[in-house]
Formats: structure tokens, C-alpha cells, sequence
């Protein structure tokens, strides 16, 4: 019987995922989303280039049969470059993503849920770090700590986290008085199972589709920390640094910056389509008879 | 045996313009296996006497005095855990917005197996049980509505359903309060006959809060009556229905429109309103309204048994 209720769940879901597949955006969102994926997952697969091996003898050579990209000013082959530096935009997008989800609903049900000056000290410390610009606060983690992939991580959290937490403080303290908690509180529900059961379900969604427009936002600061030098470390590859790789030799050699740039642009088009379809498409008041 | 034993209960709010006295020296029992209504106007201190046999008052809110023993346990001693073990298990609540009571994301299937986690049962027992609590509901199609989530219910149903909720687990009590208020006519009569058959079947006590006194003259075997956070009333039934020895309960019982007899373009009311709670009368608190007032009434009125099981807080009644 219970496979009955699932089996509606399921076929919900997948419904709503054939309505952005029908939205001539969302295919296309979910296409370039699925080709820097495939890319990202199958890099090995699809060139036999060690990502940083050095060649002097094959130094800035245009797009060819043989480097589908062309090379950088070390002789490595810059689409074996972008696709693993592909695995490194995206695992960073989505686990800095996740990791902002949980810490951001987490703090959000506890600022919401529970006593007022604790939501007070929490809001506080929330607007603290929100008031930082992005790149000054990435400049002062990693001036502590030196550049890696951790302080990218961290930078995503810290800057993720308070709009999250802010949210889901707003709609929590929103149901915290109504009549369901209520309800659940007289039938004998503690408050972890009132937060866990009844309140989280209620705010999660649109956190997911906000969760989901942000990734391109996270894809863009790992690519500008390792722009400027502050994200992932050379040899290893990523987006940012093979623009910036590109960038001293735009006049003579274009292709590097472009083989740089254009994986950054496509995943974050794919991903904002994407977004925004689904948020088109969940938000009731934009909601159309299909 | 008593079920639910109420006795000299005080409850006050601090608010900013002082301390309010929401209840004062409330006493009254729910035996076993029968039902108790409770009416009275709104702001009369109904919902402060549920939270407070729940142990769900405000923040602000403390039971100053008294005592509400149930099987045997004295609620206002109990701590926090003992209270939320009792909850959902041995006493119940039926509210009076049905949608606003259940959780609108979560189908109905999962809140009634939320509801049992206490039980150590498994998942597709609960499921079982649900739905047999479902189909003695009578919910057509039980199998099929526990998949449902609760906007896809009728008011009616959606009540059936918060109702086969709390009586899930077998409660010794169940508190009611205003459960068919939401509900048009002809659904409040099928909902109050299913009430009364599901509570001889399962053999729970009832505490039923309303201010419809058709209502409660249809279902409750005794009636308390409130005003003001006081009972000022309580008896079988027939007792406080057929010979009222309050004023207040006698007025109540003049203002329903059921009893008019002939067409009339005014109801009677009772002139004036509840006195300020955080600045009581000395005396009795119907006093202002009364208008069978004497100078006795300035000062704080006894409780009169007028029989057995029939007492009346004030000096005009007698015993008989």
C-alpha cells in the first residue's frame, strides 16, 4: 500500500521534471548542464592529455585535430585542461552548495524556532558576514590561511549560508504559531520531530531552486579566486586559472583565454536556465493551467 | 472513576498592563466514558483551560494553584518529557480548523504514521492501522486517501481525519475543542453522531468545548459552564439545561436562537461585558451584568450544591 504513496511522489517529481524538459529553456539549460557534466565525469575517457603534463615543444599551438583546444605556454593541452578543471568548478559548486544547505536550514530552524535572543544573536552575526564583499573576505582567508580549494569552499559557505539561514528563519518563525505545529506539539511531537516533520518540509523548496541559481554564482567565484590566484593551486587545473593563463597572451594567442572562458559561460547559462525554469515552474503565482 | 479531576485551578498571564487572572479556582471532573462539555462566550478562559491540562501555556502564562489529576498524576507536577509522553498518547486533541491542523506539505498517510512513532511498530503496520482508523472514520476509499494530502479533502472529511489522528492511539481522553465550528450544519450532526460512536467504541472520556449549546445539549452528559475564567455552573445535562441556578447560565440558555419560540428581529442578548481580568470584581464577577444583583454579591460567592453533581456559584442559589 505504502508503495502507492511513493509511486505518486515519483511520478510528481517526474512530471515536473517532462514540464522543464518541455520549456524550450529548461532543455536547453539541462543540456549544457549535462554536457559540462558528462565532460567533468568522462574527462578521462575523452583525452588521452595529462592535464599537466609540460611540453616546451608544443607551446601555444592553435586548435587542431590533434589538441582539440589548442595548448597553453607550457605545451599542455588546453581541452584536456578544461575538462578536468570541469570536476574541479563543479565538485566545488556542488558540495561548497550542499554543505551552505545543511549548515544554512540548520542555523535557520534553530534562529527561527528558538528563543528570541539567541534568533537576535544569530541575525546579527548573519548580517556581519553578508556585509563583507565577497572577494575582500576571500583575500583575508586566504592571506590566514594560503590559497587552496579548501578556502574557496569556505568563502562559498560563508557567503551562502547567511542569505539560507535568513530565509528559513523568516518562514519558520512564520509557522512556528500555526495551528499544524500546534496540533503536532498536543499529539505529543518534541521539537526536534516539529522542526524535522513539519516545519522542514514546509521551506524547504524554495531554498532547493534558490540553492540551484546560486551554483553558477559559486562557479564563478572558484573560477575568480583562481583567476587572481587565490583558489586552486598550479599545476592543478581550473577554469579561472587557464583565463588567467590566457589573459597575458590574449594579443598573440586568443584560444587560451577562450578555452577558459567559454566552459564558465556555458555551465553558468546552463545552470541559470535551468533555475529558472524550475523556480517558473514551482512558484504558484506564476503558475499556468498545463 | 474520574478521568480528569480539576480542582481550585488558577491560572494567570503577565501582561503589560499587569497580571490577568485568566482562570479562577476552576473545578470540575471528567468521569470515565462520558462526555463534558464545556461552554461558554469567547475570551471566557476555554482555550487556557485546554492548554493548561496539556501543558502547553504561553510563556507568560503559570498555573498559580490547584491541581488537575489525571489517572491518578497531577499534571501540574509532571515535567516536560512526562507531559510530551502523555500527549498524543492517553489524552488527544481535536481542533477547530481542520486545515489549519494538519500539515499541508505532508500526505495524510505519513502524519498518521508520524503520529504512532511512539508505537514500536513498523512502518507497514502503522500503515494498517492508519488505514483502518481511516475507514472507521468512514473515509471512503481509506487505501487510497492516505496518499492524499489534506487540501485534496473536503472540510468534513479533513475534520473526519484530525479526528481518527487523535483518537488513534486509544487516548483516555479526548479534548475537542470547537471541533465542528468550522463545519456547516448538516456536517456538524454527522460529525457530533461519529464523535459519539467512536467514543463508545474506544471508551475514552471526552471534554468538549463549545459554545453551540444545541450542540452540547445533543452529545455531552454533564455541562460546565464558564464566564469570565470561572465556572460558574456545572451539572448533568438535564440538570444545568432544564433548571439553570446561575444567572449567567440562565441568561446564556434565554440568548439561544434555537429557543425562540416565533419569528423576531432581535435576539436577546445580555446587556454589558466581561469585566477586565487584570482588575477582577471583589465580589462576583457576573455582578455588573446580573440583574438579579443583591448587596451579597459584593463579596466573593460560594459554591452552591444544589444537588447532587449540580452547583452553582452564587448566593441566589439554594439547595433544595
Amino acid at each position: 500500500m505504502f508503495a502507492a504513496v511513493s509511486d505518486l511522489r515519483r511520478t510528481e517529481r517526474t512530471r515536473t521534471m517532462m514540464r522543464v524538459l518541455r520549456e524550450p529553456l529548461g532543455a536547453f539549460g539541462i543540456a549544457l548542464v549535462l554536457l559540462m557534466v558528462g565532460g567533468a565525469v568522462f574527462a578521462d575517457l575523452l583525452t588521452s592529455y595529462d592535464p599537466s603534463r609540460i611540453s616546451p615543444r608544443d607551446r601555444f599551438q592553435a586548435p587542431s585535430l590533434d589538441h582539440l583546444l589548442g595548448t597553453d605556454h607550457l605545451g599542455r593541452d588546453l581541452f584536456s585542461r578544461v575538462l578536468h578543471g570541469g570536476r574541479i568548478a563543479l565538485s566545488v559548486a556542488l558540495f561548497a552548495t550542499a554543505t551552505s544547505l545543511a549548515i544554512g536550514v540548520v542555523l535557520g530552524l534553530v534562529a527561527g524556532y528558538g528563543p528570541r535572543w539567541l534568533d537576535a544573536v544569530m541575525l546579527l552575526l548573519f548580517d556581519s558576514i553578508k556585509s563583507f564583499p565577497t572577494v575582500m573576505l576571500a583575500l583575508a582567508l586566504v592571506t590566514l590561511f594560503g590559497p587552496s580549494l579548501t578556502a574557496v569552499v569556505i568563502v562559498v559557505i560563508l557567503v551562502n549560508v547567511p542569505g539560507y539561514a535568513r530565509i528559513i528563519r523568516t518562514q519558520t518563525l512564520a509557522l512556528k504559531g500555526s495551528e499544524f505545529v500546534t496540533a503536532a506539539q498536543s499529539m505529543g511531537a518534541g521539537t526536534t520531530r516539529i522542526l524535522r516533520h513539519h516545519i522542514m518540509p514546509n521551506v524547504i523548496s524554495p531554498l532547493l531552486i534558490l540553492a540551484s541559481m546560486d551554483i553558477p554564482v559559486v562557479i564563478a567565484i572558484e573560477a575568480g579566486m583562481s583567476f587572481l590566484g587565490l583558489g586552486v593551486r598550479p599545476p592543478t587545473p581550473s577554469w579561472g586559472s587557464i583565463l588567467n593563463d590566457g589573459f597575458t597572451a590574449i594579443r598573440d594567442t586568443p584560444w587560451i583565454a577562450v578555452a577558459g572562458g567559454l566552459p564558465i559561460i556555458l555551465t553558468t547559462l546552463g545552470f541559470t536556465f535551468l533555475g529558472e525554469t524550475m523556480r517558473d515552474l514551482f512558484d504558484p503565482r506564476l503558475k499556468r493551467r498545463t | 472513576m474520574t478521568v480528569l479531576a480539576i480542582k481550585d485551578l488558577n491560572v494567570t498571564f503577565s501582561t503589560e498592563g499587569g497580571q490577568l487572572h485568566a482562570l479562577k479556582n476552576v473545578s470540575f471532573d471528567v468521569p470515565e466514558r462520558r462526555i463534558v462539555g464545556v461552554v461558554g462566550e469567547s475570551g471566557c478562559g476555554k482555550s487556557t483551560l485546554i492548554n493548561a491540562i496539556l501543558g502547553l501555556l504561553a510563556d507568560n502564562g503559570s498555573i498559580d494553584a490547584g491541581s488537575i489529576t489525571f489517572e491518578g498524576e497531577d499534571l501540574t507536577r509532571l515535567g516536560p518529557a512526562r507531559m510530551q509522553e502523555l500527549r498524543g498518547q492517553r489524552i488527544s486533541t481535536v481542533f477547530q480548523d481542520p486545515m489549519g491542523a494538519l500539515n499541508p506539505v505532508l500526505s495524510v498517510g505519513r502524519q498518521m504514521r508520524n503520529i504512532q512513532y511512539r508505537s514500536g511498530r513498523s512502518r507497514s503496520e502503522k500503515d494498517a492501522r492508519s488505514e483502518a482508523m481511516l475507514r472507521q472514520v468512514r473515509i471512503p476509499d481509506a487505501q487510497a486517501a492516505l496518499a492524499r494530502y489534506p487540501h485534496e479533502f473536503s472540510g468534513g472529511m479533513r475534520q473526519r481525519v484530525a479526528i481518527a489522528m487523535a483518537l488513534m492511539m486509544k487516548p483516555a481522553l479526548l479534548i475537542a475543542d470547537e471541533p465542528t465550528t468550522a463545519l456547516d450544519a448538516t456536517l456538524e450532526v454527522a460529525t457530533i453522531e461519529l464523535l459519539r460512536e467512536l467514543q463508545q467504541d474506544i471508551a475514552c472520556s471526552v471534554l468538549f468545548i463549545s459554545h453551540h449549546l444545541g450542540v452540547i445539549a445533543e452529545l455531552c452528559d454533564d455541562v460546565v459552564v464558564m464566564y469570565a475564567g470561572e465556572v460558574v455552573e456545572r451539572g448533568t445535562t438535564r440538570q444545568v439545561f432544564h433548571t439553570p441556578r446561575h444567572p449567567y447560565a440562565r441568561r446564556l440558555l434565554e440568548c439561544d436562537p434555537a429557543r425562540q419560540s416565533g419569528r423576531t428581529r432581535h435576539l436577546p442578548t445580555i446587556p454589558g461585558e466581561i469585566p477586565d481580568l487584570r482588575q477582577r470584581p471583589p465580589g462576583c464577577v457576573f455582578a455588573t451584568r446580573c440583574d438579579q444583583r443583591v448587596d451579597a454579591c459584593d463579596k466573593v460567592p460560594p459554591d452552591v450544591a444544589v444537588e447532587t453533581g449540580h452547583v452553582a456559584r452564587c448566593v441566589l442559589a439554594e439547595a433544595r
